[in-house]
């Protein structure tokens, strides 16, 4: 009886799964090194901010939205939590606290401009990424926050080992907040009332209303939710790069909406699964791990990336093309 | 007792009465129709029993025997009110047993129970009698089963009056008539059903009552056993239409089309006839019968697997529509909405679309008055009712929509017109307006192919009739030879 | 007269020129006349061009329902092109020579755009990708081998002639702003006196119904996302001048920006509506801003968070008539009305 609702989403999953397949497959004939536990460790921590990122726009996508602003709003929740560390000694539950305080807050601001403009969600989180970003920089004066307290630069690092050559392998802050991301949003799309009536606003938003969910409050949450993600997920960046600039995360949204597109999520709303993120997400990192572990020159990683979102899109348009051709209008 | 009773019911919108003074009542396990024409109010209605709108002060609405003062959407539903719009409003991407236990999902902070929400499914299934898998995502439906599905989610949320909004409009005769089965279902259980129509309705068979509304004001509410088809137009549209059919005599000696041996797998097969200048030849058949599919083949947007297509004689291959139409072939489709028209763009703009290389200078540049003055002779050529050529199509009434469309065709000087149930949507006007209309284009040497589920329209409209079931052509009759029952058998045979 | 007013200039373009004389106002104390001064519009006139070109290009692929993701990526491979092919010239070319050699070098750049632009009309038109996924994946593609085969580097120092393009002025009038000028006034006539222009506009509203209608949508939008690209070259090209110098990662910040212009100069984002005049006034708006803002010493960046408001200001002003409109209505029009029975119609399934 499992089987049935997966009916009709699988080959999107099932088709990247075979790609990420057959490309560890080659990776690892040509650099056996290339599944050494040290390298999967690398991989997952230098993409476990736009992974959990990821984790959030898969649910505002799967809602029917999209938000562009959250890129902006990470920059503004790290720059505000280290700099109230560094004034006053706070430890982790109160930038914690902060960062996700501040996410949230911008998330419910845009889902409150998305219920009430009328326009499309595109446009308005656009303008509130320029509005976040131009006073961040405005206060900030662009300037990098170089010094961060001593607790927050060692990080929280779980099960550390080494082995017999003295490679020290842990579970850092970076990976466990990943996963953590994702198994949060599985639990909330699949689990809980709020999943199943995100899906359901994106597959028919006019019925959504119908029906008796509250949209403006769905949107709220669903925005909301975002943001907060960006917010936490702008501590784990920070950590990882043990630097926090206000320009460095903005100008990345498209990348992170990519790998979620490249998962199975449509922009039209209503379809999208943790799963096919996790793996849309996995082809970019994997691509990037491996074109350096062949020697091509990091020049190249962004044509290569451009190449396979290209295909992919051009793949997935394949079956909605046949029923344009097949049956104009009748579909 | 009386489920529901409105009085002295009203609602105005700006300076639009939409009601006016209506009384109303259903009694519990009563199958009633509610009948009347575009903007007659009777949506407005709908609205106001579902609590999405509140009736203006001094109307009494009594649900019961408890009179409602200020109901909403949720209390309505509550009270057991349950509205299927004409578009079902279910969610596609979700399976079956989420939209029939969609209510199990209100609220934010519960976890969902997927037991339990294939019991309320399957509850609701058993009681009408309905198996469907209930894993099976929406959009993999028949629009039967979906319609099945939506009536079920009435029934899970325990409904006691289940308004359904046009719902034949979509569904072929076997699935009306299994409808039609489980409307005497839901009686039986003493669930009141109210059907909304614009047209005389299959459902009238076993309504009890039927109430005819028109322009905001109703006009009786009569015993359905002596309704006529007849008697409901007249007092739908004030005025009687009367058609009876009429022999012309068509010189048939040249066909401008034929069409032989014409098959395409899974769609149509040995598709054979010829359609002489002037005449006006009816293409009936049920839905599914492969009617559309044959006529955007001859459209060239659906390439035949094998047979020929002649023109004058000369065969021809229709790589696009762009062939076709420079072929003298016109293909008027079925969704007026999302295929004939661009309904947000001017009067003018969707005229001139398929010309638009015509109105040229040297350089490529519009005549900017050839344009005008070509709009200018269509809109008066077919007394299109409009304001300016620039108001957006959208502001239109369905016949002058159709009107458009059809100028827009006309405007490439066509010599085959195809009609795909041009009259869907239509207020009876307007379907007068556009049968003249039709008659006199044939008059004038246009060959026309009119396609219809509609018996009453190929019969009385057309000179010949041909006859599709399951993708073939079943029979051909001329339609002065036939009586209506005679080819109401034969399409449905 | 109002009336008369509203149907030449447009309700968006009245409500931007009511903006616009707001802010002159506003700022008329704040500044005085340093705003209009010669040297306030010289600087104007020399940055509004930039960010023009690309909205104009944006607007294109906006107008037929689309988004084209990759304009700047594609402005500064086109600018790149032009560069190689400068860089080539042999030493001291001079006279009719380097003049064709610079011609050449454009007419390369133009024709890589147009290879950008056949890649993404081909992705939209024919395979039926979205405009938004598949424009991604080109900006990505696009940015990438500019950055593949520059190594990220700074390409400079170019002929006086192609500087002339970006500091240069004819009659008074600086080169750049000539230059858009001409390119904002060419697609103006396009959009409005064409075959072409008119079938855009009717494709972004409802590309199914302009198909049944007989026209090659697929061509037509491959011709669109073609004209984006190269309309986006003319930026890249301006850009260079201005620079002299070119660079795989010029301008990435206009990219957003370019959308939010195209909004507020009234262009549907959903396609199918929208003016190159909306769009010029708008422009000028946020140019006046962003001067009046440097003459202000704010950040520039507080420009940016201006420009985002004043859009969400716009939008909000709207949403907010939309709801008062029916109460307006009703308070306005006891005498019931016969025309007024479509916008009823119009409002729900009609019954």
């Amino acid at each position: 009886m499992r089987k049935g609702p997966r009916r009709g989403r699988a080959p999107q999953e099932l088709w990247l799964g075979l790609v990420i397949l057959a490309m560890v497959v080659v990776l690892t004939a040509l650099r056996p090194n290339f599944l050494s536990i040290q390298n999967i460790l690398e991989m997952l921590n230098a993409t476990a901010f736009n992974g959990i990122l990821v984790s959030g726009l898969l649910i505002v996508l799967i809602a029917g939205g999209i938000d562009i602003s959250f890129a902006a709003v990470a920059s503004v929740a790290q720059y505000a939590a280290l700099t109230v560390a560094n004034a006053t000694g706070a430890g982790w539950g109160e930038i914690v606290a902060i960062a996700g305080g501040i996410g949230l807050s911008l998330g419910l601001l845009n889902g409150a401009l998305v219920s009430t403009l009328g326009i499309a969600s595109i446009i308005v989180t656009i303008a509130t990424q320029s509005v976040i970003y131009g006073i961040l920089l405005t206060v900030t004066r662009g300037q990098d926050i170089f010094t961060l307290p001593p607790w927050f630069a060692d990080g929280v690092d779980l099960f550390v080992t080494s082995d017999a050559k003295g490679n020290v392998y842990a579970v850092s802050l970076q990976i466990w907040a990943l996963v953590l991301a994702f198994l949060v949003a599985w639990f909330l799309l699949n689990r809980t009332h709020f999943g199943r009536q995100v899906f359901a606003l994106g597959g028919n938003p006019e019925a959504a209303r119908r029906v008796g969910f509250g949209t403006t409050r769905l949107n709220l949450l669903v925005y909301g939710y975002m943001g907060l993600v960006a917010g936490l997920a702008s501590l784990v960046q920070a950590q990882y790069t043990q630097s926090v600039s206000p320009t460095a995360l903005v100008g990345r949204e498209l990348e992170v909406v990519a790998a979620a597109v490249l998962g199975g999520a449509s922009l039209e709303g209503g379809s999208g699964s943790v799963l096919g993120a996790i793996l849309g997400l996995a082809l970019v990192v994997i691509m990037k791990n491996g074109l350096a572990l062949l020697g091509v020159s990091s020049y190249w990683t962004d044509f290569f990336t451009g190449l396979v979102i290209v295909a992919a899109v051009a793949v997935m348009a394949g079956r909605a093309r046949r029923r344009w051709h097949e049956s104009p209008g009748l579909a | 007792m009386m489920f529901l009773e409105m009085r002295g019911v009203s609602k105005r919108f700006g300076g639009v009465q939409a009601l006016s003074d209506l009384d109303f009542d259903l009694a519990r396990g009563e199958i009633h129709c509610l009948v009347g024409g575009n903007g007659s109010g009777k949506s407005t209605m709908i609205k106001i029993i579902a609590g999405v709108q509140p009736p203006d002060p001094g109307g009494r609405l009594v649900v019961e025997g408890r009179e409602q003062t200020r109901l909403t959407p949720v209390e309505s539903s509550a009270l057991g009110i349950q509205v299927i719009y004409q578009d079902l409003s279910l969610f596609p991407n979700l399976t079956v047993a989420e939209n029939i236990a969609v209510a199990q999902h209100r609220g934010l902070t519960g976890l969902v129970k997927r037991k339990t929400m294939r019991a309320v499914a399957e509850a609701a299934m058993r009681r009408i009698g309905v198996a469907l898998d209930l894993d099976e995502r929406v959009a993999h439906l028949s629009i039967a089963n979906r319609q099945l599905v939506a009536i079920c989610r009435a029934i899970a949320a325990d409904a006691k009056l289940v308004i359904m909004d046009e719902p034949t409009a979509s569904l072929t005769r076997h699935e009306v008539d299994a409808l039609l089965a489980l409307t005497l279902e839901l009686k039986r259980r003493d669930i009141s059903v109210l059907f909304v129509s614009h047209r005389f309705d299959e459902v009238l068979e076993i309504a009890e009552r039927v109430t005819v509304i028109r322009d905001g004001v109703k006009l009786g509410t009569f015993e359905a056993k002596d309704m006529t088809e007849q008697r409901l137009a007249v007092l739908m549209s004030g005025r009687s239409f009367t058609y009876e059919t009429k022999e012309r005599t068509i010189p048939r000696a040249r066909p401008v089309l034929s069409v032989e041996g014409l098959c395409k797998t899974g769609e149509y097969q040995e598709i054979g006839f010829s359609l002489y200048p002037g005449e006006i030849l009816g293409l009936t058949g049920l839905l599914g019968a492969g009617r559309t599919e044959l006529a955007l083949s001859l459209f060239g947007m659906n390439a035949p697997d094998s047979g020929t297509i002649r023109i004058d004689g000369e065969p021809v291959t229709f790589r696009s529509n762009r062939d076709a139409i420079a072929r003298g072939i016109a293909y008027v489709p079925e969704d007026r909405l999302s295929l004939s028209l661009v309904l947000d763009q001017s009067i003018g703009a969707n005229i001139t679309l398929p010309v638009l290389d015509t109105l040229t200078n040297g350089v490529g540049f519009l005549r900017r008055s050839r344009e005008a003055g070509l709009i200018r002779d269509w809109i008066r050529g077919l007394a299109i009712k409009i304001g300016t050529p620039d108001d957006p199509v959208r502001t239109l009434s369905g016949g002058n929509q159709q009107r458009v469309v059809i100028a827009k065709w006309l405007a490439t000087k066509p010599r085959v017109l195809i009609l795909d149930s041009p009259t869907v949507g239509v207020d009876l006007h307007g379907k007068d307006g556009i049968y003249q209309l039709v008659k006199d284009l044939a008059a004038q040497g246009l060959a026309v192919i009119m396609i219809s589920d509609e018996i009453p329209e190929v019969l009385y409209h057309c000179d010949r009739i041909l006859v599709m079931r399951d993708g073939r052509l079943t029979g051909e009759v001329m339609a002065h030879h036939v009586a209506e029952p005679d080819l109401r058998r034969m399409v449905h045979a | 007269m109002p009336a008369l007013l509203l149907r030449t200039v447009g309700r968006t373009n009245l409500r931007l020129l009511a903006l616009l004389a707001l802010l002159c106002l506003a700022a008329a104390p704040l500044i005085g006349d340093r705003l209009f001064a010669p040297a306030g519009l010289r600087s104007m006139a020399y940055q509004l061009p930039e960010l023009g070109l690309l909205s104009l290009a944006m607007m294109v692929a906006l107008l037929s329902g689309g988004l084209d993701l990759s304009i700047i990526a594609t402005a500064n491979l086109a600018a790149l092109a032009a560069a190689a092919v400068l860089k080539a010239a042999p030493e001291g070319a001079s006279g009719a020579l380097l003049v064709a050699i610079e011609a050449g070098a454009l007419l390369a750049g133009l024709a890589t755009a147009a290879a950008v632009g056949l890649l993404n009309g081909t992705l939209v038109g024919y395979l039926r990708v979205s405009p938004i996924l598949a424009t991604l994946g080109t900006m990505t593609l696009v940015k990438g081998l500019a950055i593949g085969l520059t190594h990220g580097s700074v390409v400079s120092d170019f002929p006086p002639d192609i500087l002339f393009l970006g500091s240069g002025a004819v009659g008074g009038v600086p080169m750049p702003l000539l230059l858009f000028g001409l390119v904002a006034l060419g697609l103006g006539v396009l959009l409005t006196r064409t075959p072409f222009g008119t079938i855009l506009s009717l494709m972004g509203s409802n590309q199914q119904a302009v198909r049944f209608s007989g026209i090659d949508t697929r061509a037509a939008l491959l011709r669109t996302y073609m004209l984006t690209s190269m309309v986006a070259a003319t930026a890249g090209f301006v850009m260079m001048a201005r620079f002299n110098s070119a660079n795989a990662a010029y301008g990435e910040s206009y990219l957003l920006v370019t959308i939010l212009a195209c909004v507020l100069g009234g262009i549907s984002p959903t396609g199918g509506f929208g003016r190159v005049g909306g769009l010029v006034l708008s422009l000028v708006v946020l140019q006046l801003i962003s001067t009046a803002c440097v003459l202000l010493d704010f950040s520039q960046f507080l420009t940016l968070a201006i420009w985002g408001g004043i859009l969400l200001a716009v939008s909000l002003i709207g949403a907010v008539r939309d709801q008062l409109r029916p109460l307006l209505a009703t308070l306005r029009a006891p005498l019931p009305r016969p025309a007024g029975r479509q916008t009823v119609d119009a409002k729900g399934p009609s019954c």
